[in-house]
């Protein structure tokens, strides 16, 4: 029996939401982030939308020093440092201390750092102009920039860890932050991921015949989970980050609580028994699962939410399978289900935060988010768990525990288990 | 260009890289970038790219490790220049 772990701080960069209050908002509303994206016609790309934050390097002003801005252009980096900077002032806390906090660690993921940085860096020393990068160029190359700039805002002294594991990179840092407060190593942890999908990434992608293509006329209707007419996924971009702290650090301070983190998995099916590069494996898919009920003490009756990784394409129909068979509920008796991604897209390494802060937001406020462009549920799913379990209108309900998972490529998986903060 | 010319311009070089700003304005050529405008030293090379750039010169590794104060920093730029000219 470890510490118990709770959230006090919930920081947010998505596609469609640049703070806490607009993001719940967005969520509550089905209000689409996704937009057509002009240089993507221009670059012939199948898929020309995308979830893209309305970021801009100013509001970035009051954040980092002004040295520090000038210089930075990686995205992901800036994201990064907007959702955990908000996180640690909605949790209650000043982000200029003088000491090192020892206590306080952060563990943060992407997938790649940023390509335009590096980019930059290609085309400078491909044309001799090496030296004229500049200082400025390694700490945003680097894959563990975007803690490095967290970290030395905010003095933090404990643990400070840059994961990366494909799309179950955010839960994942989410749950080793948990990990290490609930073992006794740190009392507090920033926790989140970041990505910027920028065009040479997005067109890997593109080039896998994996993207929506159908629906560059119609953004907001891109990004159909669970649907028949989904044909794919949206590459989107953004930033999700959680204040986690041990309970009674938290009460010790006052700090208001959102939830707390109950249990969690991460494990990998090694690419046996169907699980591949690309695709998850039901073995260990629903080993994840289970692991993480396990660990949480928890039924498989007490979920009330399944926050899936559903991300439009033919894998929703696997994931909904092997949700079932892991939770042993199907039809009228499983849990409501919904997928972000309907609003946001797939932001890839920042998908199991945003989704996670999501999940978070509908506890601390009781109510399901809907699943948006699912007039025309996949039959098959229907089939499995029933219609009235894909909520296309926000519900308002008692929500005591959800489970968020999130599936990688390299076959990996994280399972979070959040539930009501209870006394 | 004279010492004076350079130390206005060079005010602007430096700009981006302290958060001393009120101190920047009254810089003489004793002021110590690292000491007095808390320039973080990793940056001390991008001041040298800039004005690199700005005076169109070259500023090879001897100079720049000389470039410490304003003084120093006048001394190499108008060297160089006069080198070009």
């Amino acid at each position: 029996m470890g510490k118990r772990v709770v959230i006090t701080g919930l920081g947010v960069v998505s596609p469609n939401g640049m703070d806490i209050p607009d993001f719940l908002h967005a969520i509550q509303n089905g209000i689409s982030g996704i937009s057509f994206v002009p240089q993507f016609e221009e670059l012939k790309f199948n898929c020309q939308v995308s979830g893209l934050p309305k970021f801009e390097w100013e509001q970035l002003r009051n954040y980092i020093t002004e040295t520090s801005l000038y210089g930075l252009k990686g995205k992901g980096i800036a994201f990064g440092i907007k959702a955990a900077l908000d996180a640690w002032t909605d949790a209650g806390n000043e982000i200029v201390s003088a000491e090192t906090l020892w206590e306080t660690g952060c563990v943060f993921g992407s997938s790649v750092a940023d390509t335009d940085v590096i980019k930059n860096a290609i085309t400078r020393v491909d044309a001799k102009e090496s030296k004229k990068l500049g200082s400025r160029v390694v700490e945003q190359i680097m894959n563990s920039g975007v803690t490095a700039y967290i970290s030395g805002r905010l003095g933090l002294g404990n643990k400070i860890i840059s994961n990366s594991s494909a799309c179950a990179t955010g839960t994942q840092a989410i749950l080793m932050g948990y990990e290490y407060i609930k073992y006794g190593m740190a009392k507090r942890m920033v926790v989140g991921s970041s990505e910027f999908v920028d065009a040479y990434v997005f067109g890997a992608f593109d080039s896998m015949r994996v993207l929506s293509r159908k629906f560059n006329d119609q953004p907001e209707k891109a990004s159909r989970p669970m649907s028949i007419t989904s044909g794919g996924f949206v590459p989107g971009s953004g930033a999700g980050a959680l204040i986690l702290e041990d309970l009674d650090f938290a009460l010790a301070r006052n700090a208001t609580i959102y939830a707390e983190i109950v249990g969690g998995s991460n494990n990998s099916g090694g690419q046996r028994s169907g699980g591949t590069m690309t695709a998850p494996g039901a073995a260990g898919v629903i080993r994840c699962i289970q692991e993480a009920l396990a660990d949480a003490n928890a039924s498989a009756e007490s979920i009330d939410l399944v926050s899936g990784h559903l991300t439009a394409t033919i894998a929703d129909k696997f994931e909904i399978q092997n949700w079932s068979d892991a939770l042993d509920r199907r039809g009228d008796d499983f849990p409501l289900v919904n997928s972000l991604k309907s609003m946001i897209g797939h932001c890839l390494s920042a998908a199991g935060s945003i989704e996670t802060v999501a999940a978070v937001l509908q506890i601390k406020h009781q109510f399901v988010h809907p699943n948006i462009n699912l007039e025309d549920p996949n039959p098959e799913i229907v089939d499995l768990i029933g219609e009235k379990n894909l909520p296309v209108k926000m519900i308002k309900k008692e929500i005591n525990m959800v489970a968020k998972a999130n599936f990688g490529f390299g076959d990996v998986n994280t399972c979070l288990i959040i539930s009501k903060y209870n006394k | 260009m004279d010492r004076t010319a350079i130390l206005t311009e060079l005010k602007n070089v430096i700009a981006p890289y302290t958060e001393n700003k009120a101190m920047l304005d009254g810089i003489n050529e004793d002021t110590d970038l690292i000491k007095d405008l808390k320039i973080n030293s990793a940056n001390l090379v991008d001041i040298i790219i800039d004005a690199e750039s700005k005076y169109n010169i070259e500023i090879d590794f001897d100079a720049a490790e000389k470039m410490y104060k304003v003084g120093n920093c006048i001394d190499i730029i108008y060297e160089k220049m006069n080198l070009s000219a």
